[in-house]
């Protein structure tokens, strides 16, 4: 697997990655869901690799399947939770990342609260940085994974129809995959009232409906995004009742969509808030377990991508004359 | 001490004068100008200046900046503040009341003046809260403030947000016929917000500021001036929406003026890009549509006044994720270059924009300077119209370089800076 290229320093955002980078990830994530259905998981790839998990705002699942990529691909893996007060006392977010830094990690991931703060970090340290969050702006690895349940479930992402549902506003989720699935060739539509669609939405070339019989109308793929708690009690929306009535996902909304459309959803779900359990646990139709399969595979394979470190190499070589 | 300045472009928006010619100096004030006063008609013991052809002007007075002190001295001092205002050509100039301790008490009021009269090189005044604390409840002691040398009233940073305070503060301040200065923009449409509502906020995922939040404001603001018939006035106006309330303010005959400042006709939303919290400020950046029309304000006159809005910040309150990092720019050192972008765009002639900063808003603050009257202050400007060079903020004599216009080309360049016949800035030769 040594002649992949793949041009990115970092991952910090599905922005600015274009449709042969993400192959990639996709491709090599194929061999990894491989690899995690066998016994035997363990590789030794990043063997004397250091992958430091640094987590500002709490997540269990997003840090444990960063972690078991790691240790899957032989890498040291050190999690560490910063709690959001912390930092408003002491050390600044750029001296954290200096620390860490000084510690000669190969790859840092980030997840913060703030929109942009992992890019700064990015620009401070000399090691590979991969965004697990950033307030309301991206979630790369999220839509990487969503995209492989797609492309292994329906096999092609380009020409679907795929309806993101719920509070988009607020959602780095949905952001990561309106530009994943925009670069790949699908048409994405987002559906939710419109205190949870962002600015201008339609800027970003979706489609916005605030009706689920019409926004789910010839679906190929159901994406429900999480209804924050803290949400739920500004005047965003009025309440969880009124809520789970017009946008929350059950079987009758469903029926607008195509018949054999996938439901998705990031996790961690409000059953009876925006989806209803039937459809959520649907063997058929629901992929939502897979999809926490599939993070593992993808975020092996951002790993496994970023340590081999090919711009850093690639320079090597140039100054070297283009002898390679 | 008599002193001439020679062979200028003699510049005056109070008189309209425009003309070559020389302006004389006595002591402190101005004794003398016109065409008549020449190196060859002086007499032996008259110290002249060669102004070679350049543009002498009123010293700019600058109605809205923070000067850190008292209380963050490690971001601005008012020895810091003066020589960088000396710089930029400006010879007196306002600070906001948001010191620490705030400016809402006679005592702190006198401790800057005190401190001005020992730095003496620019001309200091302050404001004086609305309220207390500057935190919207109580009126503070207004009359008194004024007594001591508060120019106005303004809650700062913060609008007043209570409909009632705001009624009473326009009201009671009549008795004094002092001015009410209000950030204009609503605290609850701007809660959370951090730039510029739109495609930009939307992709960056940071929570935007509506251009409502503005418009809305001076709306109920507009309706409080009618019932009281007090004096208002609308710092930093950033949108097309918010102008149109002045502009219809003005056709009403109420009593309601208005400042912008260069980020809001020389930036727009865009300059975020990437986080850069340098382009964060209060009120966010706006859309291209809303620059254009804070441009076509400053021609149409909706727009009186063009202050720098002066925000010093430390690296640590600005290398920081966009959501925390503090709102402001520096800007007393760019504010004439950047003002006379639009004389160089022919987008307003060139004492019409002096004007708005100088007697414009010496005379809403009731100030005797902003002019080349005969017996008049000596605060002047020398500065060459047309000489472009890349404005260099990390090289700035103040002590904050929080601003992102690094490298930015402009035309027009401060020469030398007087204030009361003492020369306190001098361009350094290259």
């Amino acid at each position: 697997m040594a002649d992949i290229i793949f041009p990115h320093q970092h991952i910090l955002g599905i922005e600015g990655m274009g449709p042969d980078a993400i192959s990639t990830i996709l491709d090599l994530s194929e061999s990894y869901v491989d690899l995690n259905r066998q016994r035997d998981k363990k590789r030794s790839d990043l063997r004397g690799r250091t992958v430091i998990n640094v987590f500002f705002e709490s997540s269990t699942r997003t840090r444990t399947s960063f972690e078991l990529a790691g240790k899957r691909l032989g890498a040291d893996v050190i999690n560490i939770a910063v709690e959001a007060s912390a930092i408003n006392k002491g050390e600044t977010l750029l001296d954290t990342a200096m620390t860490l830094n000084a510690m000669h990690p190969d790859v840092l991931v980030v997840r913060h609260p703030y929109s942009g703060a992992v890019q700064l970090i990015s620009e401070k340290v000399e090691c590979a940085v991969v965004n697990a969050g950033d307030g309301w702006h991206e979630h790369p690895t999220q839509a990487l994974l969503d995209a492989l349940t797609i492309r292994r479930r329906v096999g092609k992402l380009a020409g679907l129809n795929v309806a993101i549902c719920g509070d988009v506003a607020h959602s780095r989720v949905a952001r990561s995959n309106i530009l994943l699935l925009h670069t790949m060739g699908a048409f994405v539509r987002i559906v939710a009232p419109p205190t949870l669609v962002p600015a201008d939405a339609a800027k970003l070339g979706v489609d916005v409906y605030h009706d689920m019989a019409e926004g789910l109308k010839d679906a190929d793929i159901v994406m429900m995004l999480r209804i924050q708690t803290e949400r739920m009690r500004g005047s965003l929306f009025p309440s969880q009742r009124e809520y789970f009535r017009y946008f929350g996902l059950d079987a009758e909304k469903l029926k607008a969509a195509k018949p054999d459309a996938l439901i998705m959803h990031p996790g961690p779900m409000n059953r009876g808030i925006e989806i209803d359990s039937d459809v959520a646990d649907d063997i058929n139709r629901s992929v939502i377990p897979e999809q926490v399969e599939m993070g593992v595979a993808v975020r092996m394979a951002c790993l496994d991508l970023l340590t081999r470190n090919v711009i850093a190499n690639f320079d090597d070589d140039s100054s070297k004359g283009g002898a390679a | 001490m008599r002193r001439a300045f020679v062979n200028a472009r003699l510049l005056d928006p109070a008189s309209g004068l425009d003309q070559k010619g020389g302006l004389l100096v006595l002591g402190e004030s101005i004794a003398d100008i016109g065409p008549h006063i020449r190196p060859g008609q002086l007499a032996p013991d008259i110290e002249w200046v060669d102004c070679h052809g350049h543009c002498l002007a009123p010293g700019l007075v600058d109605m809205r900046t923070q000067f850190r002190e008292p209380g963050e001295e490690h971001k601005e001092t008012l020895d810091s503040i003066s020589r960088a205002a000396a710089a930029g050509g400006i010879t007196a100039l306002v600070g906001l009341p948001n010191t620490r301790p705030v400016i809402d008490d006679v005592a702190v009021v006198e401790f800057v003046a005190r401190r001005a009269r020992e730095v003496k090189l620019v001309k200091i005044f302050v404001y004086g809260g609305v309220t207390k604390g500057l935190d919207g409840k109580q009126l503070v002691e207004m009359g008194l403030l004024r007594e001591a040398g508060a120019l106005a009233f303004t809650d700062g940073l913060h609008a007043v947000r209570n409909a009632q305070v705001m009624r009473n503060a326009l009201s009671y301040a009549k008795a004094f016929d002092a001015l009410i200065i209000q950030h204009p923009e609503d605290p609850d449409l701007a809660d959370g917000g951090h730039m510029n509502e739109g495609e930009l906020a939307t992709r960056l995922g940071l929570a935007g500021i509506p251009t409502a939040a503005e418009s809305v404001l001076l709306e109920r603001d507009r309706r409080l001036v009618a019932l009281t018939g007090g004096r208002y006035h609308a710092a930093h106006v950033s949108s097309a929406e918010g102008l149109a309330v002045i502009r219809r303010a003005k056709a009403e005959g109420l009593r309601m003026t208005a400042d912008t400042a260069p980020p809001y006709f020389a930036l727009n939303d865009l300059e975020v890009q990437g986080y850069r919290t340098f382009a964060k400020v209060s009120p966010p950046l706006r859309s291209e549509d809303d620059r254009l029309a804070v441009v076509e304000a400053l021609q149409d006159g909706t727009i009186d006044v063009i202050a720098s809005d002066h925000a010093p910040h430390d690296q640590e309150s600005k290398r920081i994720p966009f959501a925390q990092a503090e709102p402001g720019m520096v800007g007393v050192e760019t504010l004439l270059p950047l003002a006379l972008e639009l004389y160089h765009k022919g987008q307003l002639p060139l004492l019409d924009l002096l004007r708005k900063m100088t007697v414009a808003p010496a005379a809403l603050l009731g100030l005797p300077l902003g002019t080349l009257g005969v017996g008049k202050p000596a605060d002047l400007v020398l500065f060459d119209l047309d000489r472009p060079w890349r404005l260099d903020v990390k090289g700035g004599v103040g002590k904050s370089k929080n601003a992102p216009y690094d490298g930015r080309p402009v035309q027009g360049q401060v020469r030398m800076t007087v204030v009361d016949g003492r020369i306190v800035y001098q361009v350094p030769e290259n």
